[in-house]
């Protein structure tokens, strides 16, 4: 076949030749003349290359049929075993027949096209059914000003935000990584889209874009890798759920032999509870150090101590308005235990926070200076594989002096002290399903209230390895 | 300001702290850190992130490991997406672009060895497939020699000073090794041909090198772990095709094998599967020392 490839090249080539030549012959002109021959050999050697990469994709064809048999062959072996050897519906997995066929193949090449310079896309998605005793809408906390996102979850079914996350190495210094979500109401927003060094060396990571801050435990992890199916109270009322902006993070990373990491950031202050970027637009900044090792080899911990403080210019916040300062110091401290340091069977997870807020300014125009304080623990125990329950209590508490104009407010607390008591039952269907069922002993209003979720959450595509 | 001071102090003790050895090695499983031992001696100081009771698959990016990764000259690793979820977090986290992908600081021992089974379909329908083939390769001792020499010279390249050394540690481990893997041939060779039951697919090397038949996998899909009827189904399997003994890795959960070898009546037995998953299995000579022996041992009951 090849030859006669070669032959058929070789004519057409020559009746170029002869077709060209009584044109050089006419014109006896130098130049065209050479133009013609450099035209005749790109000719001939575009035919030469494309019956070459004829040839290639051939063989590759031929390859790829014989191992498709091979494989057809081997799997057929293999139910006919199955069908002999059991009687049962559903076969059992069985080895290739004896003697096992090597199936060697020499080490893989990466793949030449185009597309393997994509990023890893991967696609999380979670939709949930949830019944709650008294209208979520009407929730409140009383004597805390909520953000927008810190609210309860709708009744009945919900399709939850839907999240596209994208990344991969810019160049040998920089990595990318976007995440955009979709809520339930088609709302498209970019969670997260950011920049970060890779090699800066000496423990250095600088970050620039739009991220969440690495502030506390549970801040920065996506609401997939939570343990529960929401943020707990503190989380909800000191930051909005979780507290991401634009803005540049610096992160240094002690040549120690325990695990010590301090950082930095500066946002630009228009995410709860900052709000109208004051300061050309640079309005937060946060500082934490975070350390942490293994106890012994079953369990491991971190701790973290960590500070933000925001201004807002006129934040608001259903009608409330607010500018001052904000600063709030949050400690965390995780533990992690599995037996013999082997999760896969069963584990344990520790974890709580503990939340100091100070809030300085005008609130709906009454001058306000006051502490508020807030906590969650819980724990997380997986008893055998693919099955967790977790238990968590949290508790908020403002202790304003309140001013009489405020009286009826949404910071008067009514003598009441917010708090929520729930509890979780997991079972994954792989290390990428998952399905919960959670119960929310919900005090943060003035009258209780129970609440019921049943939440689906699934990760396709590449996903990225989690954080501890 | 005493922030600062305690900054400053941390940062002088960091750049005046004595070096320890010539080179730092993050080993990502037990048997890389082994084999760097070998390969190294005392030029290298070894830090080796799992032991023989954790699977490998499924390690948390703890903080221990990132610090341990921030000062590391390489990361010996088994490659193959075996560490796929955990090691890129801890490589970004450590901040140490030593050990990315593709610079000589990252050693993946797969990628020197002819890989089985490589999944003709991409499909986490299939379970815990990896795209490169089946990752555990060190099963096989034919395979640590394979590797050895590669990662002396990657020792040695990332170190020049000692490329001497580093030559004549591979030299005499490959003498050793090569009669080393004569006598546990010589040892094993009643093992040949027999038909055993392996909880999961991780066998394949050792298998195919002592010539053991694998009639089938506890697992109904790499990594999903069997039900109670799917155990059924395997016990009407091995009614059928009779088994010698039922096959798991220390890491794993005893419960599916030992379900099977009651009801068929034939041995469990536990294999270290990498240095320190038995206690007999100090090294990497004692690792294959007892996974034979623990072998014959199920044959002849």
């Amino acid at each position: 076949m090849s030859a006669t490839k070669t032959a058929l090249c070789a004519i057409t080539a020559s009746l170029l030749a002869s077709a060209s030549a009584p044109a050089l012959a006419a014109s006896g002109d130098d130049l065209s003349a050479i133009r013609a021959e450099i035209k005749e050999m790109r000719r001939d050697y575009e035919h030469k290359i494309d019956s070459l990469e004829k040839r290639l994709r051939a063989a590759e064809a031929e390859a790829k049929a014989a191992k498709a048999a091979a494989v057809a062959a081997k799997a057929k072996t293999g139910a006919l075993a199955a069908t002999t050897t059991t009687s049962a519906s559903a076969p059992v997995v069985l080895a290739s027949a004896p003697p096992p066929p090597p199936a060697e193949t020499p080490a893989p090449r990466p793949p030449a096209s185009a597309a393997s310079f994509n990023p890893a896309i991967s696609a999380i998605l979670n939709g949930s059914v949830s019944s709650i005793e008294h209208d979520p809408a009407l929730a409140a906390v009383h004597g805390f000003a909520l953000g927008d996102e810190a609210g309860l979850p709708d009744r009945g079914f919900s399709l939850n935000e839907s999240e596209v996350a994208i990344s991969a190495n810019v160049d040998p210094e920089l990595l990318a990584n976007l995440i955009v979500s979709i809520d339930g109401d088609n709302q498209l927003s970019v969670e997260e889209a950011y920049i970060q060094t890779t090699a800066l060396g000496n423990g250095f990571t600088v970050r620039g874009g739009r991220f969440f801050s690495s502030i506390g435990y549970l801040n920065e992890k996506h609401a997939h890798a939570w343990d529960f199916e929401d943020a707990p109270l503190p989380y909800r009322v000191f930051l909005n759920n979780q507290y991401g902006d634009d803005g540049v993070q610096v992160k240094w990373l002690a040549p120690t032999d325990f695990f010590l990491e301090f950082g930095a950031e500066w946002f630009r202050g228009d995410a709860f509870p900052a709000g109208n970027a004051d300061d050309n637009g640079m309005g937060t900044v946060t500082a934490y150090v975070h350390s942490g090792g293994d106890i012994d080899e079953e369990s491991s911990f971190l701790a973290g101590l960590s500070y933000l403080r925001t201004k807002a210019d006129g934040r608001n916040t259903g009608g409330d308005m607010f500018s001052g300062t904000d600063d709030l110091g949050i400690a965390s401290l995780v533990y992690k235990w599995a037996p013999n340091g082997n999760p896969v069977n069963t584990n344990l997870v520790l974890n709580g926070e503990y939340f100091l807020g100070h809030e300085d300014g005008q609130f709906n125009g009454v001058p306000v200076n006051y502490n508020r304080t807030g906590f969650y623990v819980q724990g997380a125990y997986q008893f055998m594989p693919r099955w967790r329950i977790a238990l968590r209590y949290a508790q908020v508490q403002s202790d304003i002096d309140l001013p009489l104009a405020l009286a009826g407010s949404t910071l008067d607390d009514f003598g009441h002290s917010p708090q929520a008591t729930s509890a979780m039952l997991e079972y994954d269907t792989s290390e990428f399903g998952r399905l919960r069922l959670q119960y929310t002993y919900d005090q943060s209003d003035l009258q209780p209230n129970n609440e019921v979720v049943f939440q689906y959450t699934i990760a396709i595509g590449p996903h990225g390895a989690h954080t501890f | 300001m005493r922030k600062l001071i305690f900054l400053a102090a941390i940062l002088t003790a960091a750049f005046t702290a004595p070096a320890r050895a010539d080179l730092n090695v993050f080993a990502c499983e037990p048997e890389w850190g082994a084999l760097s031992k070998e390969i190294g001696g005392d030029k290298v100081s070894i830090y080796t992130a799992t032991t023989g009771a954790q699977d490998p698959h499924q390690i948390q990016a703890r903080p221990s490991l990132i610090a341990k990764a921030r000062g590391a000259d390489i990361a010996v690793c088994t490659g193959a997406e075996l560490e796929i979820g955990w090691m890129p977090k801890i490589v970004e986290q450590s901040a140490n672009s030593k050990l990315a992908a593709g610079q000589p600081g990252l050693f993946e021992a797969a990628s020197f060895v002819r890989l089985k089974e490589i999944p003709a379909r991409l499909d986490r329908a299939e379970g815990d497939v990896h795209a490169s083939g089946n990752p555990h390769i060190q099963t096989d001792p034919r395979n640590i020699l394979t590797v050895a020499k590669p990662l002396a010279d990657r020792f040695a390249e990332l170190d020049p000073a000692n490329a001497a050394y580093y030559a004549q540690r591979y030299a005499d481990f490959a003498q050793r090794w090569t009669a080393a893997i004569a006598k546990w041939e010589a040892e094993a060779a009643p093992l040949k041909g027999l038909p055993v039951a392996a909880q999961h697919a991780g066998w394949i090397y050792l298998f195919d090198w002592l010539g053991l038949h694998q009639i089938v996998v506890l697992e109904p899909k790499p990594g999903v772990p069997p039900s109670s009827g799917y155990l059924a189904l395997v016990l009407a399997t091995i009614e059928k095709q009779p088994v010698k003994m039922v096959v798991r890795a220390a890491y794993q959960d005893g419960r599916p094998s030992e379900f099977v070898s009651e009801r068929a009546k034939v041995p469990a037995v536990t294999l270290p599967f990498t240095v320190g998953g038995t206690d007999e299995a100090k090294d990497l000579f004692s690792l294959f020392d007892d996974t034979i022996k623990r072998l014959l041992a199920a044959a002849k009951s």
